[in-house]
């Protein structure tokens, strides 16, 4: 589904990601941990393509099309859909409003009709209860006020509302309480599907207690130095990430 | 990104640009004492009317054309100005004696002006150039007692009401362009509403400059009486031309105890082309008086034409509780200037005031919120409060606030709330990432930003307003 191939991303000229490969197939969840600056949001952003960074080498396809060429919005049609690390508030827009319009645009695109407000409220009801949120939630201005666990949640309920092909999950764990990760995790395990895939990229192993991945990656010095299972998560949460370093540095 | 995507801006086509080919008796250009007579003789009033404007004109030729506004435009060779033009036919009695080519002007321009096709109920007088063309629902207003008429025909029917408040909130010695509106004014609507009326319908005024070279001078004078009530919507359109073209219209409003009166404009006058090039000069007075105790005066305006707008409509809260409020949404894409706002003068008590401006440059537009509140001696208990909030699209617009306060009771309560933001390229990518192209997701953004004021718009015009703000914003960003 997913194909990156020797990706390197600069920004203002100075390289972030030195060559990333990595390979989803339809219905797989992969982590990418790695520590604070390491491109995992670069990554993220790169992928539903954010401008402000250049690709001097690399390649990536989306169910065989390549996706550098596409804008933003073209991806997202296309299946792809980003949860943002910092969900943006845009003051004056009902959230329900914003929802309704980016279906309407997902479904225009593929040639379908677009929904009625009735349809559509009846639709998000249903979906409100999968994040555990009232009504209200969604006639509230997008993110504007928001808690921090609102925020993600609403980032979760879009993701299930537009029913994207693959999810790329930045961060969407930190910073939640406990009950709002589990919330936020079940949101995810209830979407999952043979045919849906994930990159769940974070910082710590806790949001895998309620998960259970496919493949784990490390990103360090702009590379993937090490990928494996639920069980290389286990070892990072015990042993940190120095570990890795001296085994890269004795491998040199 | 952004200046890129602005840079390849298109302007947007202005779709009411079309010219109306009729016959028009039109004054060669010019301004001196002979034209006024000769105005006021074919309108044939009376001797006390064309006294008033020979006072405004001599008043006139000694004073000066206000520079404090934060507007650039050359200098405006008053002598070059045509100060009257009218369709030929005479026009009065029924819609069928108007000019056919007119009546297909107004539907282009979608005002149902055709009785039959009057399914909002909205009372519709059209000004086309300087004189105006059709009232239309005069017996169902009748019924009501309601007197909504055009300026000429009010003189003749009704000229006691029109001697006693002419002139009574905007005196004819007010300001530069109010007194030659005086002087020259042509023709405009009339609006009475008796004691104790709640008008039946929104009554609406359409305006529209067709003839090239001549300025348009209309007067509106709207008086309720004790108790009435009444809601006036009042929208502006031109044909798209090289020159520029004045407008200066004045706007009276009379409230008196308990009465309410609502005035919405949508004001779409031809901007100019994108290098800036042609445009009216919207150069207005609009003023209300809440005369009466517990009065109110509401001004909602949605500004998205015009080269230039200079443009405050106030109120004066002369009755003890009496109520102002202005909501503002305006637009300058491309070269467009704005200089708006409005002005709050409390002198009676427990007066309260309420201002929403919004703010929306993009291009090279040029916006200026200017807006004064003042709490006389007088005004017990007075509030205000005013937000003042300015979107900027890209980075070779302006956006300015003169916001004046002066108080003069140490009751009085105010509040200020301003604020400038950017449609930040974060809100952008996050539209886009959800599927919303570029160009929706900054008229998503916009409407957003004016939601409260659109919400305060009578529903057909608040869907038409949303509209213009879509067509005004084409191409300002991507």
């Amino acid at each position: 589904m997913l194909s990156i191939q020797n990706l390197h991303v600069q920004v203002e000229e100075k390289e972030i990601l030195k060559g990333i490969n990595l390979e989803v197939k339809p219905g797989e969840l992969h982590v990418i941990m790695g520590r604070n600056g390491t491109g995992k949001s670069t990554l993220a952003n790169v992928l539903a393509g954010r401008d402000k960074y250049t690709v001097p080498q690399g390649n990536i396809t989306f169910n065989n099309e390549s996706l550098l060429d596409k804008t933003p919005e073209d991806r997202a049609c296309s299946g792809l859909f980003l949860s943002f690390q910092y969900p943006v508030a845009i003051p004056g827009v009902n959230n329900m409003y914003f929802l309704k319009a980016a279906v309407n645009a997902i479904r225009k695109s593929r040639g379908q009709d677009e929904m009625d407000a009735i349809d559509f409220l009846a639709m998000v009801r249903e979906k409100l209860k999968e994040v555990a949120l009232d009504e209200s939630f969604i006639h509230r201005p997008v993110n504007d006020g928001f808690s921090g666990g609102e925020k993600k949640r609403n980032e979760i309920l879009q993701m299930i509302t537009l029913e994207p092909q693959l999810s790329i999950l930045d961060e969407t764990d930190s910073g939640l309480d406990i009950d709002a990760l589990k919330i936020v995790a079940q949101g995810v395990n209830d979407y999952r599907s043979p045919e849906r895939s994930f990159i769940l990229i974070t910082h710590y192993q806790r949001i895998l207690n309620y998960m259970q991945p496919d493949f784990v990656h490390v990103l360090m010095n702009g590379k993937l130095v090490k990928s494996g299972t639920m069980e290389l998560a286990n070892e990072l949460e015990e042993k940190g990430y120095s570990w890795i370093e001296k085994e890269l540095t004795a491998a040199d | 990104m952004e200046n890129e995507i602005i840079k390849k801006s298109i302007a947007e086509e202005y779709k009411y640009g079309f010219e109306t080919k009729v016959a028009q008796d039109t004054f060669p250009p010019g301004l001196d004492e002979g034209v006024i007579r000769a105005l006021s003789d074919i309108k044939g009033e009376p001797e006390w009317l064309l006294e008033w404007r020979l006072k405004a004109y001599h008043h006139w030729l000694n004073m000066k054309e206000p520079t404090w506004a934060k507007v650039h435009y050359p200098p405006i060779d008053y002598q070059s100005i045509s100060y009257y033009s009218a369709p030929k036919k005479k026009t009065l009695n029924s819609l069928d004696e108007v000019d056919p080519e007119i009546l297909d002007t107004y539907n282009k321009l979608g005002i149902p002006l055709d009785e039959q096709k009057m399914l909002a109920g909205v009372a519709v007088d059209a000004v086309f150039d300087s004189v105006s063309v059709a009232t239309t629902f005069k017996d169902t207003l009748k019924k009501a007692g309601v007197i909504f008429c055009s300026f000429s025909e009010a003189v003749k029917d009704h000229p006691e009401l029109v001697q006693k408040y002419l002139g009574s909130v905007v005196p004819y010695t007010d300001n530069f362009y109010a007194t030659l509106n005086s002087a020259v004014f042509s023709d405009g609507s009339f609006v009475y509403i008796p004691k104790g009326v709640r008008c039946p319908m929104e009554l609406s005024t359409y305006f529209r400059i067709n003839a090239a070279n001549t300025g348009q001078f209309e007067r509106t004078l709207i008086v309720a009486d004790e108790g009435s009530h009444v809601s006036y919507l009042e929208g502006c359109t031109a044909p798209m031309r090289d020159e520029n073209q004045l407008h200066a219209a004045v706007v009276e409003l009379v409230a008196l105890g308990n009465a309410e009166i609502k005035y919405s404009t949508v004001q779409n006058w031809y901007p100019g082309d994108k290098e800036g090039k042609g445009g009216i000069y919207n150069f207005v007075t609009k003023r209300g008086a809440c005369r009466g105790d517990k009065s109110k005066i509401s001004w909602t305006q949605v500004e998205t034409g015009s080269a230039i707008t200079w443009k405050y409509p106030s109120c004066i809260l002369q009755g003890n509780d009496s109520v102002g409020e202005f909501y503002s949404v305006a637009l300058t894409n491309n070269f467009q200037q704005a200089d708006t706002g409005t002005k709050m003068i409390h002198l009676g008590k427990n007066t309260k005031s309420t201002i929403i401006s919004k703010g929306i440059s993009a291009g090279k537009g040029q916006q200026t919120y200017r807006g004064e509140v003042k709490i006389m001696k007088s005004a017990e208990n007075s509030r205000n409060f005013s937000q003042c909030d300015s979107i900027l699209i890209g980075d070779e617009c302006g956006a300015h606030t003169f916001p004046y306060i002066d108080v003069r009771n140490s009751t009085a309560q105010m509040e200020h709330e301003a604020t400038t933001s950017n449609i930040g390229e974060d809100q952008l990518f996050y539209c886009n990432q959800r599927g919303i192209s570029t160009e929706d997701a900054v008229s998503l953004i916009v409407n957003g930003f004016c939601k409260e004021v659109f919400k305060e718009l009578p529903m057909e015009f608040a869907v038409e307003a949303q509209k213009l703000m879509e067509v005004s914003l084409e191409g300002a960003v991507g």
